[in-house]
């Protein structure tokens, strides 16, 4: 068997928003559009990995979040409603997807045997999570590949961000490790946005982008420091300043996600590319590629 | 319709073990029982609505209601997935829910309803609704637990939800959906090895529990902050259930408390408690922390002016905000003239005179009222709506009032209230409002000394129900 590889890493938000914005058949409520540089993002991303040929995505979502370890879903499809509790005027989707099953259970496995706490999902009446949904949906609409979606422990608001980020990172090593003796080509997806404070009022049209900017200078601020690492080349850098990025800036990286990617794709010394910024109701977003398939020679 | 009020409270734990695995573990089941005693005791109760504070459905814009009438779909935990799916079709007072969401807007809450199929009723309302209220007999609300909510704000959640049960007639019962401590096992655990993840949280739960026990609901409100440090990780929402149930409970500490169970589910403290309103005798309050009527917190962050303060007497719900200016003689701007002294910082008058008037040391204030400057709203209420029809007011949020127009005309004069020397009060209600006049007197005019003389009027000419008359030192002028 061929070895396996991970041709990109990306780190790719989530907020409903962006699929509300795009009015794709599945999603009930109906948008003037908004958000754009976002989408637009978004679409450059997904030009950028147009021609590579891939068989699945690995994606950890925030808002499947559990307390007793780290969870995969564990059947071949799902499929049902997904409202979102928080914004259910603008996320009622109809989703269809469907799970590599195999390589779930080979990083469950690995992570099990790396002393982890895993568990395998595999109630059939279980609700996969929005922001699992709107990054899969914004990151491949047709939905023709099969991801692997696995839990936000939060180890954190156990621990602290030191703890979640040892955890997160030998989860992204094992998980790593699984792909590549998987023999698949995968994506690697981290789902969170940077910066985290909200609005706590929506304006009575949801897409009137002349109401949208960042929460304030200093979440701006924090944003563009870590922006400039991930287009350096600073993995590093940032999982150092994960616990004040994570703090001050209210950040979503609280979930493990971008720990968790940085580890899968061993600390990248390579510039990621920024394909967009926005805010979303004041939270930082950032969609990011790492060419990982550029760069074997950096990590072998 | 007699006044509706709140016939019960309890607190119950969110996990769905008592609903899917009660036969796995004798704690579990000892809590199970719990719920099914809570049950009966609801459904002899003359009940007519369950009020569901979820702190396991998080919310970010402001308060959400559920508001469609019949929810229904299939609940599946994130993380006790293994122990099965929870089916579930709910009786839901839709006309409350909105109701509610109104008198949210009115006391300056941000709200909204949700009544979308499909909608992912959270496990904490999921178990609570599907073990208190089994065969659905009684309509329920739910309401979320905002993240950034803080204790005004949550407070001013449960007097909103209070004004609607008064309005409306009901028999309420309020429910909390919570965890005490909610630290769990963060490995999966064989169910015989269930138990309080540590000594420190089970001491608190055992101390938060006596209270409870006997009734003093305020007191661990009060606590809320420091439970919350103490014994519970920092999930998305901090402990704020109590804040809320002491809010729907009139802020009492004298309720009678009866814990029916308290286990470990999967290391967290999940307990049935029953609070009557019957006074237990015990427990005097002991009230520190302020008493919030409407909330005018940093939720602006869109609009500058999207939650203007309203008077208190707008926020009855289904009384007809009448408009301050029909309710009373128009005003005038104060007269300018040689040593008039006039403020923007008081009420304008009612007539052409000025608020004060220097002559050599002495300065003579026009009778001063308790109307508010700018918006000309009355603390404590009108005594009196748009019609004449008498209202309920409170003497001493009017005189307090008065008190500090006194204060800022001799501000702006250069003074202080130091410089009062003589007052005279007319008061249209001697019987109801003297006593009440008086106290407030005594905390603050009382402690600069003037003379006093206290009349009863037959009225004043706006709804107000106290009015000074003042001299004062006139400040030195240079
Ligand atoms: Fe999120």
């Amino acid at each position: 068997m061929s070895k396996g590889e991970i041709v990109a890493g990306c780190l790719a938000p989530h907020p409903p928003h962006l699929v509300y914005a795009e009015n794709p058949p599945q999603n009930e409520p109906i948008a003037e559009g908004g958000w754009e540089q976002l989408r637009w993002g978004y679409e450059r991303l997904r030009e950028s990995l147009a021609d590579v040929e891939y068989d699945a995505i690995v994606l950890l979502s925030p808002h499947w979040q559990t307390y007793i370890g780290t969870h995969f879903l564990g059947l071949p499809n799902f499929k049902n409603l997904s409202v979102d509790p928080v914004f259910p005027n603008l996320f009622r989707y109809h989703y269809d997807l469907d799970i590599d099953v195999e390589l779930a259970q080979q990083i469950h496995d690995r992570a099990a045997d790396a002393g982890l706490a895993v568990t395998m999902m595999k109630n059939p009446d279980f609700r996969v999570d929005y922001g699992a949904i709107t990054t899969g949906h914004m990151f491949n609409p047709s939905w023709d590949k099969p991801l692997v979606v696995i839990s936000s422990n939060r180890s954190r608001d156990y621990y602290s961000v030191e703890v979640m980020q040892e955890m997160m990172i030998e989860l992204g090593r094992v998980t790593r490790e699984a792909i590549l003796a998987s023999g698949k080509k995968v994506v690697v997806i981290a789902s969170n946005s940077l910066s985290h404070r909200h609005f706590t009022t929506e304006s009575a049209i949801p897409e009137d982008m002349s109401k949208e900017h960042i929460t304030s200078h200093a979440m701006h601020l924090w944003d563009m420091r870590m922006i400039e690492y991930f287009r350096t080349g600073q993995a590093q850098r940032i999982l150092d300043e994960m616990p004040e990025f994570t703090e001050q800036a209210i950040a979503e990286s609280d979930g493990g996600g971008l720990s968790w990617l940085l580890s899968t794709l061993d600390i990248p010394t390579y510039p990621g590319i920024l394909h967009g910024y926005g805010t979303i109701i004041g939270t930082g977003n950032a969609i990011v590629e790492w060419p990982a398939r550029n760069h074997k020679e950096a990590s072998e | 319709m007699s006044d509706g009020e709140l016939i019960g409270s309890y607190i119950v734990p969110v996990h769905p073990h008592t609903v899917l695995a009660p036969e796995q573990n004798e704690g579990w089941g000892r809590l199970r029982a719990a719920y099914d005693a809570a049950a009966q005791r609801i459904k002899e109760s003359e009940a007519d609505l369950l009020i569901i504070y979820s702190t396991t459905w998080p919310s970010i814009i402001g308060h959400q209601i559920i508001a469609d009438p019949n929810p229904e779909w299939v609940m599946v935990d994130h993380d006790f997935h293994e122990l099965g799916s929870i089916p579930y079709s709910f009786n839901i007072d839709e006309k409350f829910a909105h109701a509610w969401n109104e008198a949210n807007e009115k006391r300056g809450l941000k709200s909204r309803t949700v009544a979308y199929h499909g909608f992912p009723i959270d496990v904490g309302s999921v178990v609570a609704l599907k073990l208190l209220n089994p065969d659905n007999a009684i309509p329920a609300v739910i309401v979320s637990s905002n993240v950034y909510a803080n204790r005004a704000e949550t407070t001013v959640l449960a007097k909103a939800c209070m004004d609607v049960v008064k309005a409306t007639g009901r028999k309420a019962i309020a429910i909390t959906a919570m965890s005490l401590s909610n630290r769990m096992f963060t490995k999966p655990i064989e169910p015989k090895d269930d138990r309080i993840h540590s000594l420190k949280d089970d001491e608190w739960n055992r101390k938060i529990l006596e209270l409870l026990g006997e009734g003093r609901l305020e007191d661990v409100g009060q606590l809320s902050r420091t439970i919350h440090r103490q014994i519970r990780v920092n999930k998305v929402v901090a402990f704020k259930p109590m804040w809320w149930l002491s809010g729907m409970n009139s802020n009492r500490n004298n309720l009678t408390g009866e814990v029916l169970a308290y286990e470990a589910l999967h290391g967290a403290g999940g307990a049935v408690v029953h609070l009557d309103p019957t006074p237990s005798g015990t427990g005097d309050i002991e009230y520190d922390e302020d008493d919030v009527e409407y909330f005018a917190g940093e939720r602006n962050v869109l609009d500058g002016d999207q939650f203007e303060t309203q008077d208190i007497e707008s926020l009855k719900v289904e009384v007809p905000l009448g408009k301050p200016q029909k309710n009373g003689p128009a005003l005038w701007e104060p007269t300018e003239s040689k040593d008039s002294v006039n403020s923007e910082a008081a009420p304008k008058p009612v007539g052409a005179y000025p608020h004060a008037r220097r002559v050599g040391d002495l300065l003579y204030l026009s009778g001063v009222g308790p109307r508010q400057p700018g918006t000309n709203a009355i603390p404590g209420g009108p005594i009196h709506d748009g019609d004449g029809k008498p209202l309920n007011y409170d003497i001493k949020a009017q005189t307090q009032a008065v008190v500090d127009n006194i204060t800022r005309i001799l501000e702006e004069a250069g003074g202080t209230i130091n410089d009062v020397l003589d007052v005279t009060s007319f008061l249209v209600d001697m019987d109801r409002d003297f006593q009440g006049y008086n106290e407030v007197w005594a905390e603050t005019l009382g402690q600069v000394g003037p003379t006093r003389t206290t009349l009863a009027i037959r009225a004043l000419p706006t709804p107000i129900a106290v009015e000074m008359k003042v001299i004062a030192k006139a400040p030195k002028t240079e």
